[in-house]
């Protein structure tokens, strides 16, 4: 149906360089963190592809083939099917307690041969797609109910079913999709509501219930003073204020019993950890100490390529997976780590941009998607190097080493821009 | 109005980065304790302690030298003991030992190596190899202690022992690190920059268990150990030895210079110990002991120790006395109208040369109060002010009353009475006169010397009127490198002519004078003047000192010997054993030698003795 040419033009090429020069620096940043200065292996070793390096160079080599399938699909193949890859991506979800494998201590695995595959990472597209197609619907309206109750469950299922398996970090991801939804029409109070709800969240665990009485009372008080006299007299405004601090405090009481007797006993380590940098550094607090220490020790340029300490010798557990961001800014520094952030930060506005271009709403949905699973991963992984989000086994897109991972965020992506490249060819509704 | 909603959610991507971006400046470039964390977390610091230079006499015998021995390390993480028993009795250390030395490296580090077990021989290394391969974890490092080839010069040699607290916290260059060793006293501690070489660093990366990694940034901050540099000293260790042997069963002091060199040949500090006791494990054992015996062996008494020079210091005002004018040889005084007694001696004809050859209390008293009188001021108070003033000016040339920059750390100053300092005694300008303060005539009352000091003086007498600074060390490291002021003569300010008279009379208070018979050596012309220093503590100090041959002198002497009366029977007949040996090489009056070396006089020394320390069982007998 389309020219190969005519393919070229459309793909968003800038897109399809940045998603290239990060699965680059993660590779090289792998490379580093098995690198052995005094047996450097090369490319054309056997055992090099026993190594991280040389798996992922692997993985690397089959996200290609990957994208190539995915671009010899129709592309009409996403939206009629959404229903279906989602159905699918549910079974294995509720099969995987009874047919998974465990590796590294998380029961989340299919293994076939050699190969092993996480289900959840991939039902995250499989999400956004089935999302997209039900907002593309033109009689849904968000702001109704119903239609807000049936994205919701769309959302949660999957959620309910990683949780059930016990990967409560993959399954916050999906809290992303609120930026989906807000795109599409969620009323503003929603997300509103959200982010104030976090920050209650985490006041609540700084702070002392007094300290937080008293500054809702500071501002309400500044709230009175600042509007018009004339709605000051109305007894209704300090009611309504009244009952707001009330919520707000049994919220916030509640938040106390929630981490102590809710939350898992690891889950309330890592809390801890992050409230107190110095809590149990060579136990608990090892982890985000020593990745502290990696990041910390880079300085304005770093140690050069090659040249870290911390990572190469193993100072940082999981530091190919999760850690990758400590091996960048150990050797590339402030500099570097700022480079990445930013270039980050414009790929996420260039696919914002291009999610804005498209006349279909599935697609322009299906793109708020990827972005915002993206960017939840970009805020949890990093925000955890440094100390300023709790751990969670979130990998960062592109750069972590692993299968799953690669394979998983290449096919979010590249689905998105398969369906970008066919922008003329969609029927906007 | 949906379309506005991308630039909300974007601005709150920023809004994160932001966020990121702030607390990534302070982790990278605001905070540098990172760096330091990430340096300690696997940058392994390896010191090398070079071997400490060696000690050679003046004929390039070796004095002091380095024995290797071994120290036990434990990396805790590593360490596995199965069978704690077995290996305690492999080590043959207790139960209780292990326990706790496992405890601090425990504590210290999980995969640092911390000392276990220190100093083992190379005897006891080679029973625990083999053993010790089936206990991972332990490792072998060298390191050495000093070693004494002669049981002599323990005092002036000074010892090695790790540093303490105090010097780890005042240290200026911050060099010294806990547990390292260095020189506490006499040489050991002057010479320590040169003896200690410099400390070689290497930089090893390590991994997260403690394995080695290869070279930090390519070995460009290693540093190469630098050995230390060996001391050639001026002392004869025969000579010393000998010296040793006399001073046994006594308390007191030797010093024999080279005049023409101001070379320390013997510097015997008495009673001594034996300087291996203050090496190795046992270190703190002795020194405990050897610090609470009350006749304190381990100081160094020579350049220390504060006598009255008594009436060796006749010649000290003989020699200012006829620079100042006042006295000629031919000045006689006679005994009548002095309030010092004197022995019994010819005085028919009392000059200069007699009074010294008797050692004539009178004339010297008669002599000081001329020196002190003879000025114009208007009374007696303020002459003797003026006089005193003058005199002192004189005497300090002599190095009293100051230090003569010997190579040591512990030399004192003495003391040397001038104006200002009886001013201070009485209260008040003219206060105070000749009636007052006499005894200095004779070398007693305020005067305080040290034995090198009178060696010196010796020295300067030989010289017929200079001297060099007197040392230990006549070279460092290969070079031979000596200061330029022990090679720097300092003229005394008394003309080379005054001299003569002042040796025929010391050759003739050896000859037929004050010394006795065993102070006479029948083939060597020696000039000596003895003297008896009076003190608070019970029967007089004997001391002596000479110079020998008086033609052309080779080495020149002052022997203190605490409590054991006049000078002439203790201090001269060992000088004169001491001379005979350096210029003969041997000792022919074997009677009188063995007759010094048995001789104690311990039982007029009056120091508080405390019977729980068995100081003889290592103090040098």
């Amino acid at each position: 149906m389309t020219e190969k040419g005519t393919l070229k033009g459309k793909l968003d090429w800038l897109t399809v360089a940045l998603y290239a020069l990060f699965v680059l620096l993660g590779w090289m940043s792998v490379y580093s963190a098995v690198y052995n200065p005094e047996a450097p292996l090369w490319i054309f070793d056997a055992s090099f592809y026993t190594s991280n390096a040389g798996k992922q160079l692997i993985w690397i080599g089959t996200s290609l083939i990957l994208i190539l399938l995915i671009f010899a699909l129709d592309f009409r193949f996403f939206e009629s099917f959404a229903l279906i890859i989602y159905a699918s991506f549910m079974v294995l979800l509720l099969l995987v307690p009874f047919l998974g494998v465990t590796i590294n201590g998380s029961h989340s695995w299919f293994k076939f041969g050699g190969v092993t595959i996480q289900p959840a990472e991939f039902s995250k597209t499989a999400t956004a797609l089935l999302l997209a197609k039900y907002l593309n619907d033109p009689l849904v309206n968000l702001s109704k109910f119903k239609n807000l109750w049936i994205a919701a469950a769309i959302i949660a299922l999957p959620m309910l079913l990683i949780i059930g398996s016990n990967e409560t970090g993959s399954a916050l991801v999906f809290a992303s999709f609120i930026i989906l939804l807000y795109r599409e029409g969620l009323p503003g109070e929603y997300p509103g509501l959200f982010i104030g709800l976090i920050t209650l969240f985490v006041s609540s665990l700084l702070l002392s219930p007094l300290t937080i009485l008293i500054s809702l009372l500071v501002f309400s008080i500044l709230f009175i003073l600042l509007i018009p006299i004339y709605q000051q007299r109305m007894p209704q405004t300090y009611v309504r204020i009244g009952m707001a601090i009330t919520v707000i405090m049994v919220i916030s009481t509640l938040v106390d019993w929630l981490v102590n007797h809710v939350l898992q006993e690891h889950q309330r380590n890592r809390i801890k950890v992050l409230l107190d940098p110095s809590f149990d550094t060579r136990g608990l607090g090892y982890q985000v100490t020593q990745s502290k220490i990696a990041i910390g020790s880079g300085g304005w340029f770093g140690k050069g390529y090659l040249g870290g300490t911390q990572t190469k010798f193993d100072f940082v557990p999981e530091q190919s997976t999760d850690f990758i961001f400590c091996t960048i800014g150990e050797e590339f520094g402030f500099f570097g780590v700022a480079m990445v952030l930013i270039l980050f930060l414009f790929f996420l506005w260039r696919l914002l941009f291009l999610a804005d271009q498209q006349r279909s709403r599935f697609v322009r949905a299906y793109g708020y998607g990827v972005v915002g699973i993206l960017f939840f991963h970009f805020l949890v992984n990093i925000g955890m190097t440094i100390g300023l989000m709790p751990i969670m086994g979130i990998p960062l897109p592109f750069f972590s080493y692993g299968g799953s991972s690669l394979w998983s965020f290449t096919i979010l992506l590249f689905i998105f821009l398969k369906l970008d490249s066919h922008r003329a060819d969609m029927l906007s509704r | 109005m949906l379309e506005g909603r991308r630039f909300i959610i974007f601005l709150f991507f920023v809004f994160i980065g932001l966020i990121f971006l702030g607390k990534l400046f302070f982790l990278q470039v605001m905070d540098d304790s990172y760096e330091k964390a990430a340096d300690n977390n696997a940058i392994r610091k390896i010191i090398q302690v070079p071997f400490r230079g060696e000690v050679y006499d003046r004929k390039g015998k070796l004095i002091v030298y380095n024995t290797p021995v071994y120290d036990l390390y434990v990396t805790p993480r590593k360490a596995i003991v199965k069978d704690t028993n077995q290996f305690c009795s492999l080590l043959g250390i207790t139960k209780g030992y292990f326990d706790t030395t496992m405890r601090q490296a425990w504590s210290y580090s999980r995969v640092k190596p911390s000392i276990f077990l220190k100093h083992l021989s190379k005897e006891d290394f080679a029973k625990i190899q083999d053993g010790l391969v089936d206990y991972p974890g332990f490792s072998m490092t060298t390191s050495a202690f000093r070693t004494y080839q002669s049981r002599a010069l323990s005092n002036a040699l000074g010892y090695v022992a790790e540093i303490n607290t105090n010097s780890l916290n005042d240290q200026k260059d911050d060099y010294y690190r806990q547990g390292d060793y260095v020189g506490i006293s006499g040489l050991e501690a002057f010479y320590e920059e040169v003896l200690r070489g410099q400390r070689g660093v290497k930089y090893r990366m390590v991994n997260s268990n403690g394995v080695e990694k290869g070279e930090f940034k390519n070995g460009k901050l290693d540093v190469s150990p630098v050995a230390g540099q060996n001391l050639l000293t001026s002392i004869d260790i025969q000579l010393q030895e000998y010296a040793d042997s006399l001073m046994m069963h006594k308390v007191g002091s030797v010093v024999a210079i080279e005049p023409r060199t101001g070379e320390v040949l013997t510097m015997v500090s008495a009673p001594s110990y034996d300087p291996s006791l203050l090496t190795g494990r046992n270190f703190s054992k002795y020194y405990r002991v050897l610090a609470l015996d009350p006749l304190k062996p381990l100081i160094n008494r020579p350049p220390s120790a504060y006598y009255r020079p008594g009436s060796t210091f006749k010649l000290v005002q003989a020699l200012v006395g006829m620079q100042m004018g006042i006295l000629t040889p031919a000045s006689v005084f006679t005994h009548a109208g002095a309030p010092v007694k004197c022995h019994s001696h010819n005085t028919a004809h009392n000059d200069l040369h007699n009074a010294i050859q008797w050692s004539c209390n009178p004339y010297f008293y008669h002599a000081f109060r001329k020196i002190l009188y003879d000025n114009t001021q208007g009374n007696t108070f303020e002459r003797s002010a003026q006089g005193l003033q003058r005199w002192s000016e004189l005497v300090a040339n002599f190095g009293f009353g100051r230090k003569l920059g010997i190579d040591l750390g512990n030399e004192k100053k003495g003391n040397l009475p001038d104006a200002a300092y009886y001013n201070k005694v009485y209260k008040g300008d003219h206060t105070w006169k000749f009636s007052n303060i006499y005894s200095l005539s004779i070398g007693e009352g305020e005067l305080v010397v040290s034995p090198l000091k009178m060696a010196n003086f010796a020295a300067i007498i030989a010289n017929r009127g200079w001297y060099i600074p007197p040392h230990l060390v006549k070279g460092v490291g290969d070079k031979k490198s000596i200061d330029p002021f022990y090679k720097t003569p300092v003229s005394v300010g008394v003309d080379a002519k005054y001299f003569t008279v002042v040796h025929q009379g010391m050759q003739d208070a050896v000859a037929h004078g004050t010394v006795g018979q065993e102070g006479k050596i029948p083939d060597i012309v020696m000039c000596g003047k003895t003297g008896t220093s009076q003190n608070q503590k019970g029967k007089d100090h004997s001391v002596f000192i000479a110079f020998a041959p008086r033609d052309n002198p080779k080495i020149a002497i002052a022997v203190f010997v605490e409590n054991a009366g006049f000078g002439g029977f203790a201090a001269a007949p060992i000088a004169s054993l001491i001379i005979e040996k350096y210029l003969k090489g041997r000792v022919d009056r074997k009677q009188i030698e063995t007759k010094f070396m048995n001789m104690s006089y311990l039982a007029n020394v009056t120091y508080r003795r405390n019977p729980k320390i068995h100081v003889d069982s290592v103090v040098k007998k």
